[in-house]
């Protein structure tokens, strides 16, 4: 197998905008606001920016095709600049493309930026799009919350869960979540709910109801990679690296009955989890990573995730998560920063904008969200498509020694 | 011998709703107190996913049940209803039933007896190289609100499998009168039926036409009318049926109940629901007179054999009935069928253009859901695909089709949508595994009550979209619960 990737990058600066109904401001605008905070953390020069990755969701909605877009907004010195869709796993799969392209010696420094201006729709939610003439005529065009709020028929039938535990539980989730983005000055909704709030909100896709359902936002984030020696004599002490970056996507194996798959957890990130705990050489997920960020676009994705990042045996997320165990202060903390629910989910930026949280923990510059326990190793979790068929995308970024 | 010609087997059906008259009513007369005269009992009424096309392939999967589809050589559809202009409508009535590519096919339409005059035209060419013919009929009106229509008429389909050998109910013969009589008439363009004076058509059509055509009929058939057992004569207005066995020496008693309590008058399609209805009731050695009118008349007398005892159960008209469920909705169902504008939303600008190369390249998939099975690893997926979705045997090219419509399936997740835009929210959809293999994300049509993981499903074909913009309408397959 690949040795992976484990310490042969570096992050060299972070930036992400404000995240929100950013009704002032173009894609293109939303990324000079994130850039400007990365280049300045990386203190470099645009010029020394060898090779761009843009990661979009809907591009027909915002900047339109190719990378031009970023490479005009950016006025990047004429490099190869390369635009990648897939799902909403597409920040980190612009992530992926920077760090392979340092990682490989083809380039010194490169650049990931995600973005996504989805509130020029008219509506709230995300975009009614094709999928493809052929599976327009046989599949299912539902809306995200339909299509995830599948999983929690799913697993109720799949661990004999009541209706009232689940609801509760996923409940909890975005209560925490809530409590979470009040404390950063960056996301789109900061306000603090209670559980009762939660459980009396209007139906979106049964079970979930409004407040299971991530914010739909504009926003940009940034990361500009190195190799750790490069940040080095760049003057950087406190370096923090990739340990793992892996991407898993489904094959359509979940459409296969006899597959076993029973509709109650996602198949890649399980596989993901595996081959990136492999690839930073983590054996005891639950005692060693410091807190997680995963792909909360709906509380019932969230608890079943930390199943599939085997950080809640199975059947019993539920559980822990009403225990408070993924809560800021407890056992590992997920979404310290709000998550998707509340930091918002501006489509192509929010796998980068979850490894900037994670770097900004991992160097205590979190402020008044920063994990008391000092942090060394953080995962990210971003996902793409539906339930039967998604992109899985996991980053684990830590302290160099950790 | 020549092998007896007639029907070799039938079948129906009627939507799941059931519109209250009353409803209509009760929003209608403050403009026309007239009405309240009808506004009893019930009519079908169908979703907003059905129409002609779709009821039709409900009536032909029910006329088929035990039939060797592959036997079939030819089909039509009867209806004034039929949703394509040009296009045609039996074709994909044809598709969906994954009749051979060999079989002859037409629309019939045109008048009230289409339905009845189907069924004659494939009586009379039962001996010839298409035989069996499936004759479907099937009639969703538009009518207009606060007219005698919308309180008379009712949405179904029927359909008889007519041929030679061990016949249900041999054809004794027919007689037909063709005559302009305008009671009503539409042309393109006109939404609703411009009908004439009730009093007048009851007279000089509904009586006098028909009672010229029951005498001058029986006497050509040379039947006595005392041997009559069932008279089926699709007319809603009152006593018609009545009046016309009086005048013709046909037993009061032979009168068959018109349906109109809990169905209404299904157009075109009417007789031939009746002739169903009465299939259904009949006991072997009765003799069925079955009239059609508009614009003339048509009678088809047929007898039932012995056969009749060994049909396999169906739904027919009586299974359908017994299952609808009340519905008091009246402006849903105005929305449904475009009688008034509802504010749908943006995410209802979704384009739904239907290019014709894929859906002719799928067709299979799209109109008969069919999909495929490995020969190598009997492996079901719906759709086909050039290497089979089992990774632990990586096939190519290796599927056969596998036809999925009437396998039983159950649901695996389910949802209900508020968010996306649906004609009658929410939208339920889930994923379904098939008896025996095969699996699919489906919408779920006919949802009353909650549905769960596990709950029993069975395929119906229906609208999936409609495209406004170039006023296509789009089918495909959806799971409904099993009642």
């Amino acid at each position: 197998m690949a040795k992976g990737i484990k310490d042969k990058v570096a992050i060299l600066g972070m930036g992400c905008s404000r995240f929100g109904e950013r009704w002032d401001m173009d894609a293109d605008s939303l990324v000079v606001e994130a850039f400007e905070e990365a280049i300045a953390d990386a203190g470099i020069d645009v010029s020394q920016i060898d090779a761009a990755w843009l990661g979009v969701g809907f591009d027909a909605m915002n900047i339109g095709p190719s990378g031009l877009p970023l490479s005009i907004a950016l006025r990047l010195p004429n490099i190869g600049v390369t635009k990648v869709e897939n799902y909403c796993a597409s920040g980190t799969e612009s992530f992926r493309g920077a760090v392979y392209a340092v990682a490989s010696g083809a380039a010194d420094i490169a650049l990931a930026v995600g973005v996504e201006k989805l509130k020029d729709t008219g509506y709230g939610g995300l975009p009614v799009r094709t999928r493809g003439t052929t599976f327009d005529m046989v599949g299912v065009t539902g809306s995200a919350p339909g299509n995830f709020a599948q999983v929690a028929s799913a697993y109720r039938a799949a661990h004999n869960v009541s209706k009232d535990d689940l609801k509760r539980a996923i409940a909890h989730v975005s209560v925490k979540s809530h409590a979470n983005g009040a404390k950063n000055p960056k996301a789109h909704l900061r306000k603090v709910v209670d559980m009762d709030t939660v459980l009396n909100a209007p139906m979106i896709a049964e079970p979930l109801g409004l407040y299971d359902c991530c914010g739909v936002s504009d926003g940009a984030a940034v990361a500009i990679v190195t190799t750790p020696e490069i940040a080095r004599a760049l003057g950087k002490t406190d370096i923090v690296t990739i340990k793992a970056l892996q991407i898993a996507a489904s094959n359509g194996w979940e459409l296969q009955q006899a597959s076993g798959w029973n509709g109650s957890y996602f198949h890649p990130t399980r596989i993901a989890a595996k081959r990136a705990y492999d690839e930073a050489g983590i054996t005891a997920p639950r005692d060693q990573l410091s807190l997680t960020e995963v792909h909360d676009c709906f509380s019932i994705t969230e608890l079943v995730t930390m199943e599939d990042l085997f950080l809640s045996d199975e059947g019993q997320a539920w559980k822990d998560v009403l225990n408070g165990d993924f809560d800021a202060d407890g056992r590992t903390p997920c979404q310290i920063d709000g998550g998707l629910k509340c930091f918002g989910h501006p489509i192509g930026a929010s796998g980068l904008r979850m490894i900037y949280e994670n770097y900004l923990q991992l160097l205590g510059r979190a402020g008044e969200r920063q994990r008391k326990t000092p942090p060394s190793l953080a995962l990210s979790h971003n996902l793409g498509g539906m339930p039967s068929q998604n992109v899985s995308a996991i980053a684990i970024v830590g302290l160099e020694d950790a | 011998m020549m092998a007896e010609i007639g029907i070799l087997s039938f079948g129906a059906y009627v939507p799941f709703k059931r519109l209250q008259r009353s409803a209509i009513y009760a929003a209608n007369s403050w403009f026309a107190p007239g009405l309240k005269g009808l506004a009893k009992g019930e009519r079908a009424i169908g979703d907003w996913d059905e129409d002609s096309i779709t009821m039709a392939v409900e009536a032909g999967r029910d006329a088929l049940t035990g039939i060797d589809r592959a036997t079939v050589g030819s089909l039509s559809l009867a209806s004034t209803t039929l949703p394509y202009i040009d296009r045609l409508n039996s074709g994909i009535v044809k598709e969906a039933l994954t009749l051979p590519d060999a079989v002859a096919a037409l629309d019939m339409t045109g008048s009230q007896r289409a339905g009845v005059s189907a069924l004659r035209a494939a009586l009379e060419a039962a001996s010839g190289r298409k035989a069996p013919h499936l004759c479907l009929a099937a009639e969703m009106r538009k009518t207009c609100p606060a007219s005698d229509l919308e309180l008379t008429t009712g949405d179904a389909a029927a359909g008889l499998l007519v041929g030679t050998g061990d016949v249900v109910a041999k054809f004794l013969g027919a007689y037909s009168l063709t005559l302009d009589f305008v009671d009503h008439y539409r042309t393109p363009g006109m939404d609703y039926d411009y009908v004439y004076e009730a009093r007048w058509i009851r007279e000089e059509g509904h009586v006098a036409l028909t009672a010229r055509a029951l005498k001058e009929g029986l006497a050509a058939m040379g039947v006595d009318p005392a041997s009559i057992d069932r008279l089926l004569v699709p007319i809603s207005a009152k006593g018609i049926a009545a009046t016309l066995a009086k005048k013709a020496g046909i037993a009061e008693t032979a009168v068959a109940d018109t349906l109109q309590a809990g169905l209404g008058e299904a157009g075109s399609a009417h007789g031939l629901v009746m002739l169903v209805a009465a299939l259904e009731a009949a006991k072997p050695g009765e003799k069925i007179l079955l009239v059609g009118f508009g614009q003339g008349a048509d009678l088809i007398l047929l007898e039932t054999t012995d056969a009749i005892t060994r049909l396999a159960p169906r739904n027919g008209v009586a299974g359908s009935l017994a299952r609808g469920a009340k519905d008091e909705n009246y402006m849903r169902w105005l929305a449904h069928r475009g009688l008034v504008d509802i504010d749908k939303g943006m995410r209802a600008e979704q384009d739904q253009k239907q290019p014709s190369t894929s859906l002719w390249r799928h067709r299979k998939a799209v109109m008969g859901l069919v999909g495929g099975r490995c020969t190598k690893t009997g492996t079901v997926q719906f759709p086909k695909s050039d290497i089979s979705v089992n990774p632990n045997s990586w096939t190519a090219h290796s599927q056969e089709d596998y036809p999925l419509a009437e396998i039983p399936a159950r649901v695996l997740t389910v949802t209900a949508d508020s968010l996306s835009y649906y004609p009658n929210p929410p939208l339920y959809y889930g994923m379904v595994d098939f008896d025996g293999g095969g699996r699919m994300t489906a919408e779920f049509a006919d949802v009353s009550e909650e549905i769960e993981v596990g709950a029993e499903m069975r395929m119906v074909f229906r609208i999936k979209a409609v495209d406004d913009m170039r006023g296509m309408v789009k089918y495909f397959w959806k799971a409904a619960p099993v009642r």
